[in-house]
């Protein structure tokens, strides 16, 4: 086993922030992932090193709302590359009130499979 | 979620909230839970919920409702029961004094100025951030200064870009976290400045809101001019000795329109003070015994306002024995008085609650001075728990259950975190 196979991941599954070590065959392939606390922790040093994903928070336009803005996110996680993408399709979305929390305002986002969602109610102002 | 205008203002409730916050909602339907009938709970803003609808990114709830929600989405489900449970909620409303014998002066937009009686009262008012003058930076006085939590307000529920090139200081998380919304918005991050030599906010946000979009965090570094007439049109910023004294020899500048502050948050005692309440002057809020009763017969106090939390899960769980205290309270059910007060030693800042008492499980908050690991938490030689690691950032929960109790004798208990 070489240091070379070895990459160092902190834990973003909960606040504990867990070190992780995770060992690779070296064609990509994790071996071992090491220093978990949990079943969460575990399967995200497997993800984070052959597939990052993250959840997205943002927030859209909202016409008639009683704030300018109301708060959305991706139903699900998508790839890490995509992050700053997926932030800048969502930018030109814009919703009427009253909306209901879950409503999907961008399906499918780039192709991803995965919608954004609001993740609030907002009455009319 | 509509919360439906309060038409009716009763003269006199059995227990009442200054505070619609996390840790106002959790301890109106701990109240509920334990008996109390007329509740009601008041929030200055036009909507209860507190500061967790600004709060859009994810990584709530997950020790208290298992997965992880946004905060809106744990507001929306606390202010749900909260409604559910046939809570009076005023909104638009200040509580601006409070006398012993609990006669509570409110400032009401729907309702003018009315005085109201309460058999208990929570004090849940939370914290209000820190801002340019606490920590005194030198320089102009320009616009673009703002607190982190003030520019997530402009960002997310208002649609304003606080600036286009920004400068944080301090890593709380508040600020960590905008690092990366305002990076999504297409802002300029250019770097989290720290004075002291360990980050404050949590490692995961590190992670993902600084290491995942390249943003650069200098620790043991601070502002030390801020320029610009009308608008910031930089900073200086200086590494520190281990005295925090700034070298400026190797000052270095920095072009940007915006410093944002991330300095920690100060808890909003205002309301305490007009009742003399006992203070913590580490934690800057109420002493609390095991019961979250303040040195006020029937006052209890719960969440920010007591002391600091970095998770909202510990809010709502401490609010929670807030609001069912109160019932106890007002229905007669008071429990044995506190027996053990808890004295922090080594490498203990505080310890909520004060005091405990032999014959119930407590759950015992703490935080550490100095990152420390392979340690073990000590109390007295009654209870003993090894952790892999603490810092300063991240409270300390531990349970201590009766058991470890029923041999102590002694009134007072020290607590301490040594390296094994």
């Amino acid at each position: 086993m070489s240091a070379d196979n070895i990459t160092h991941y902190l834990c973003i599954g909960c606040p504990l922030g867990c070190r992780l070590e995770v060992e690779d065959n070296g064609a990509g392939d994790v071996v071992e992932v090491r220093g978990w606390g949990c079943k969460t922790g575990k399967a995200y040093g497997r993800q984070e090193h052959t597939d990052p994903r993250r959840v997205v928070a943002t927030s859209v336009r909202i016409r008639g709302g009683r704030w300018a803005r109301v708060p959305v996110k991706t139903s699900g996680a998508v790839p890490k590359a995509l992050v700053c993408e997926v932030a800048r399709a969502v930018r030109g979305v814009e919703v009427e009130a009253p909306i209901a929390i879950g409503t999907v305002v961008l399906a499918n986002v780039l192709d991803t499979g995965v919608d954004i969602v609001t993740t609030r109610d907002m009455e009319r102002a | 979620m509509i919360t439906p205008e309060l038409r009716h203002l009763a003269p006199r409730y059995d227990v009442v909230i200054s505070g619609g916050g996390p840790a106002g909602m959790a301890a109106a339907i701990g109240a509920r839970e334990h008996g109390a009938e007329k509740i009601l709970m008041i929030d200055r803003e036009r909507e209860a919920g507190g500061i967790l609808w600004q709060c859009i990114h994810h990584g709530f709830g997950l020790h208290h409702f298992g997965e992880e929600l946004t905060g809106p989405e744990y507001a929306q489900r606390y202010l749900q029961q909260v409604l559910a449970d046939d809570i009076d909620v005023l909104t638009d409303t200040y509580v601006y004094d409070i006398s012993p014998d609990r006669q509570l002066k409110l400032m009401s937009g729907s309702h003018g100025i009315r005085t109201i009686e309460a058999g208990a009262v929570v004090l849940a008012m939370g914290a209000r951030e820190r801002t340019r003058g606490a920590i005194r930076i030198p320089g102009e006085r320009p616009s673009g200064v703002l607190t982190a939590g003030l520019a997530q307000k402009f960002v997310n529920m208002m649609g304003v870009l606080p600036g286009r090139r920004v400068v944080i200081l301090g890593s709380g998380d508040i600020g960590l976290i905008m690092a990366r919304r305002l990076t999504l918005e297409g802002v300029e991050v250019l770097g989290v400045h720290e004075i002291m030599p360990h980050a404050n906010g949590l490692n995961r946000n590190i992670v993902q809101c600084l290491h995942d979009f390249d943003i650069p965090l200098t620790l043991s570094s601070t502002i030390v001019d801020i320029r610009g007439r009308e608008r910031v049109t930089g900073v200086t910023v200086a590494p520190v000795d281990e005295h925090l004294r700034p070298d400026l020899s190797r000052a270095r500048d920095i072009d940007c329109d915006t410093v944002l502050l991330s300095i920690g948050l100060i808890p909003e005692n205002e309301l305490s003070r007009r009742i003399d309440l006992r203070l913590d002057p580490v934690t800057s809020g109420p002493v609390v015994n095991s019961t979250m009763e303040t040195s006020a017969n029937g006052v209890f106090a719960c969440g920010n306002v007591v002391h600091v939390h970095d998770l909202v899960d510990f809010v709502s769980q401490e609010a929670l024995l807030a609001g069912r205290s109160a019932g106890d309270y007002v229905t007669g059910h008071r429990p044995p008085a506190d027996n053990i007060r808890l004295v922090p030693g080594d490498n203990v800042a505080y310890c909520v609650p004060h005091t405990l008492s032999t014959d119930r499980e407590h759950v015992v908050y703490m935080r550490v001075r100095k990152p420390m690991e392979k340690c073990t938490i000590r109390f007295g030689d009654v209870l003993s728990s090894k952790v892999k690691y603490v810092f300063p950032a991240e409270m300390v929960n531990i349970t201590v259950k009766p058991k470890f109790l029923e041999n102590f004798h002694d009134d007072t208990l020290r607590v301490d975190v040594v390296q094994r």
